[in-house]
């Protein structure tokens, strides 16, 4: 119907409070098929609650959130076929085998051929070995590689990593990391969060900062860069990292 | 909706299987909701059985509805508990963003709840024979005692549901039912009301244990129904409504 294909993630003046407390105060940006976008934020900044109106879990009080083009309050079900969702916690059924846990999300997917799928996604993260084990054996970074792979299950365009690396130790985070890169260059939509700013720098083409419900800053890495007041790059040799951009925005904002 | 619609028996099939493995993977639950009955029933017929007068002369078949009763509510805490833990580890939000029939969630627990009681309820009735249970009643009685028993799980059910989507921790979710394994030790299922004080008497012969005990006991035995059977009826689908209107209304404000 439109002429021009909407683009995978559209936000616009979204805003949601819990009772008295406004989380969002407006929220606007707009995600690019294929790309990595990191909504970056600390602790309480609104990210999850981005990530569930995004993944049609939680209703908007304002503001439109729209992915692919359909409204996430008013056709979840279409959204809900293009998406997929890991979220903070690993939603991974603890009981039943990886291998389970694999067959029962291709089976509400209504693929063809769910044991397939199954032994790939188990191949491609490196779980055949663990495969027939119950998950409440399997260690932090397999829990969270099985998380993903369930998003994977059925190739969902857009997939929402909320603060996909928590909880992991340095090794297991290097294996997320690649795992996303390399969704990535298969053309996937990836919207991931995290409160890790060398995260953001490592994977994200574009990087949204969220503070106290707004987006303050938006841009690429090197645009954000841009934004550091840095009148002494010249005889400084190290670039800023992202983390000093953030605080120094972070900063001004308050000052103001 | 087209699609979750079209796909509602294939999803129930699918959650069904995933919660009839959570049992059958759980020793605890598997001795908890037969075994633990089936002791009581032990307990009361060699133990106590000897000293109670019911006024007949094998108490096995006194007793066995009652312990039907007791394995349920024993049965639906677990319910309950699985509810709990999905709503908590997350696993419903991944669900709650696939393109799957929401009611199939809760509905896929309800039906397990409704297989595994009638499992339970199958081997604590042979255990019954092997102990002595005898009965005259016919293949229509037999239907009535299932369906009886099915609205009686059924209302459980749903009061197990609103505990397990309401409940903040663990142990919260799976109180509710402590009360309602309690309330047939205060009812005619092992010994007769006539032989309580006035006042636990009342309680007793008014409170819906004693009215689908004696429907149960009447069908089994082959006697001729009392109102009994429609105050049990009249309970049971009674709080199952009630039950059901409350848990769908918790589910809708969480989800």
């Amino acid at each position: 119907m439109q002429a021009i294909p909407a683009k995978p993630i559209q936000v616009k003046g979204l805003k949601k409070a819990y009772k008295q407390h406004q989380v969002l105060k407006g929220v606007d940006f707009e995600v690019e098929r294929g790309h990595i976008f990191a909504l970056l934020g600390s602790n309480g900044a609104g990210k999850t609650t981005v990530v569930k109106i995004l993944t049609t879990l939680l209703q908007p009080d304002d503001g439109i959130a729209a992915i692919n083009g359909f409204d996430v309050a008013s056709k979840p079900d279409c959204v809900r076929q293009v998406i997929s969702l890991t979220g903070q916690f690993a939603a991974v059924d603890e009981i039943l085998t990886g291998r389970e846990n694999l067959i029962m999300i291709a089976k509400l997917r209504y693929l063809k051929h769910p044991r397939q799928v199954a032994n790939d996604l188990l191949h491609r993260f490196g779980l055949t070995d663990a495969a027939d084990r119950r998950v409440a054996t399997y260690s932090g970074g397999m829990r969270r590689r099985l998380d993903i792979a369930l998003s994977l299950v059925g190739n969902p365009q857009i997939i929402f990593l909320d603060e996909p690396t928590t909880g992991l130790d340095p090794e297991a985070r290097l294996e997320v990391w690649k795992i996303v890169k390399e969704l990535a260059n298969s053309g996937t939509t990836i919207f991931l969060t995290t409160q890790y700013l060398e995260e953001a720098e490592q994977l994200a083409e574009r990087i949204a900062i969220l503070h106290e419900g707004k987006i303050i800053a938006s841009g690429t890495l090197s645009e954000l860069k841009k934004l550091f007041p840095s009148a002494k790059v010249e005889y400084v040799e190290n670039q800023p990292s992202l983390e000093e951009i953030f605080l120094a925005i972070v900063g001004n904002k308050e000052e103001k | 909706m087209e699609t979750s619609k079209r796909h509602f028996f294939s999803d129930m099939g699918v959650m069904v299987g995933r919660s009839m493995r959570h049992i059958s993977r759980s020793l605890d639950t598997i001795i908890t909701v037969t075994m633990m009955p089936i002791a009581f029933m032990l307990l009361f017929v060699y133990v106590f059985g000897g000293a109670i007068q019911t006024g007949t002369d094998n108490y096995v078949n006194y007793l066995l509805p009652g312990i039907l009763l007791i394995a349920i509510a024993t049965g639906v805490s677990y319910t309950a508990y699985r509810l709990f833990t999905d709503v908590q580890r997350g696993i419903f939000e991944r669900f709650h963003t696939m393109p799957i029939s929401r009611s199939t969630l809760l509905w896929g627990h309800v039906l397990t709840s409704l297989i595994s009681n009638a499992i339970s309820v199958l081997v604590i009735i042979i255990v019954a024979l092997i102990m002595g249970f005898r009965s005259s009643a016919g293949v229509l009685s037999w239907l009535a005692v299932a369906s009886i028993l099915a609205l009686f799980t059924l209302a459980l059910t749903w009061v197990a549901a609103i505990a397990g989507l309401s409940a903040k921790t663990v142990d919260g979710a799976s109180a509710f039912s402590y009360p309602i394994i309690f309330l047939p030790f205060i009812s005619s299922a092992f010994v007769p009301t006539s032989s309580m004080p006035t006042v636990v008497r009342i309680f007793a012969e008014n409170q819906p244990v004693t009215s689908i005990v004696e429907a149960i006991r009447a069908l089994l035995s082959g006697q001729p129904l009392h109102s009994d059977i429609w105050i049990a009826l009249a309970w049971c689908v009674g709080i199952m409504l009630i039950a059901y209107i409350f848990a769908m209304r918790v589910y809708n404000k969480r989800f």
